[in-house]
């Protein structure tokens, strides 16, 4: 075997190496690497978390109510399968409407409302003229068709 | 050397990289101003007002091919380093090289500029999910290169080692770009490159596409010209080199210096230390 060939060889047993390594230790930390869970994910805990952690999914339609008095406003967040009423005080990003990706960051409540400290919309991989997006809606079509969400 | 016979060697002797350099440099500048003219005219005055973003979502025409770009330099720099490794030839180490600048470069503007989106539009500047952190490990990875490289007093023996470390932080890419479809992130999916095909509008496309040409062009260009300086302080006496410092290389002085130029130690023969790279000293050792 040629000099050269030896160094291939070795170069690429490295490299098939440490991508073998790297996956295990991706597929391992799995959970961790995950930046939110969804509603039905916290439905199906047993116990409630005592940490803070995040869940994502849409804002239902319908669900936002704003305390007049306050900064105070309270929505559900959907995954379509089960939604987690959420209360927050604050002020919410632009992008937070009905129908639109968020993501909340918080612990769970007394009473199994998520008391979010941090809200954070999600914006979709849809690129669209306004002007598009309103002829859609026009023409009674449902914009969600074109936004595929998660 | 019997590698010498292989036609794409040509370009691994210094002088004659340098030739083909200074060639295609003047093209690919001006190819790049032009795009990023009609790339910005167009992301700025043809592409509609997004429906959701209104018009913060232009720093796309920025963020997506600098974050692109930041990738392919990644890939291009560790796939150089591969070459100096099996073969030894110094002109890929100076390319790989090269490359690590600018690579980080766009990797720092693709987080900055997505910082600057990531504001208005998710309500936070940074947050640490799966594609904005393998993002950052990038920049890191490019950083690292690039110190790795310069902390070795020999040239050749910071190159061997930061090539490893190009070669095994390609891993990370593959991350990066698959990070979305694999865990829930923030950052959302893939836009261009889809199944479906693209889910934006063409207008927007076109101005995307435009600006991902524009910045080929530029970092093809600045990568050559500073890997044509990498290739000059490598042999800083010789005649060639002088000569092209001096910005009056004539064809003959560079065929001639070509003919006798050393590109590296490519691997002919058994003997010899696979990665250290001593076989010189080895192989007088044994006789």
């Amino acid at each position: 075997m040629k000099q050269r060939h030896k160094r291939l060889v070795l170069v690429l047993g490295i490299l098939a190496g440490v991508s073998v390594a790297t996956a295990l230790v991706l597929n391992a930390f799995r959970d961790n690497l995950t930046f939110f869970i969804t509603p039905s994910e916290v439905m199906a805990k047993t116990e409630i978390p005592e940490r803070r952690f995040r869940v994502g999914g849409i804002v239902e339609e319908g669900s936002v109510t704003r305390d007049t008095q306050s900064t105070e406003v309270r929505f559900g967040v959907t995954d379509t399968v089960k939604s987690l009423p959420v209360v927050y005080h604050g002020i919410l990003p632009d992008l937070f409407r009905e129908g639109q990706g968020v993501v909340i960051e918080g612990r769970i409540g007394e009473d199994g409302t998520f008391q979010a400290d941090r809200v954070m919309a999600r914006h979709d991989e849809n690129y669209m003229p306004a002007e598009a997006a309103e002829a859609v809606k026009r023409a009674g079509g449902d914009l969600s068709q074109f936004v595929d969400h998660y | 050397m019997s590698a010498r016979s292989i036609p794409w060697l040509k370009y691994a002797a210094p002088p004659n990289f340098y030739g083909l350099a200074d060639r295609l440099t003047p093209w690919l500048w001006a190819g790049a101003g032009l795009l990023f003219l009609v790339g910005l005219y167009v992301g700025f005055f043809v592409a509609p007002v997004d429906y959701q973003q209104g018009n913060s979502y232009r720093i796309m025409f920025i963020h997506v091919p600098t974050a692109w770009m930041g990738m392919f330099l990644y890939l291009l720099m560790a796939l150089y380093g591969m070459i100096f490794l099996v073969w030894r030839i110094r002109m890929a180490d100076a390319m790989a090289r090269a490359i690590a600048p600018t690579g980080a470069l766009m990797t720092f503007l693709a987080l900055w500029t997505g910082a600057l989106w990531g504001a208005p539009t998710w309500g936070a500047y940074w947050v640490w999910d799966a594609r904005l952190t393998s993002t950052l490990i990038l920049l890191f990875l490019f950083l690292g290169y690039m110190a790795l490289h310069a902390a070795a007093d020999d040239r050749d023996k910071g190159g061997r080692a930061a090539s490893l470390l190009a070669i095994i932080g390609a891993v990370n890419v593959p991350i990066i770009y698959f990070s979305v479809n694999w865990w829930y992130t923030l950052h959302q999916g893939a836009s261009v490159i889809r199944r479906d095909g693209p889910s934006m509008a063409p207008e927007m496309l076109a101005a995307l596409l435009i600006m991902t040409a524009a910045f080929w062009l530029y970092c093809a260009a600045i990568v050559l010209r500073r890997a044509q300086l990498e290739a000059l302080e490598r042999e800083p006496g010789a005649e060639w080199a002088q000569a092209a410092a001096a910005g009056a290389l004539t064809r003959e002085q560079r065929e001639r210096a070509a003919a006798t130029a050393t590109i590296g130690d490519v691997g002919d023969h058994d003997e010899g230390d696979t990665l250290t790279g001593n076989t010189a000293t080895k192989q007088e050792g044994r006789n």
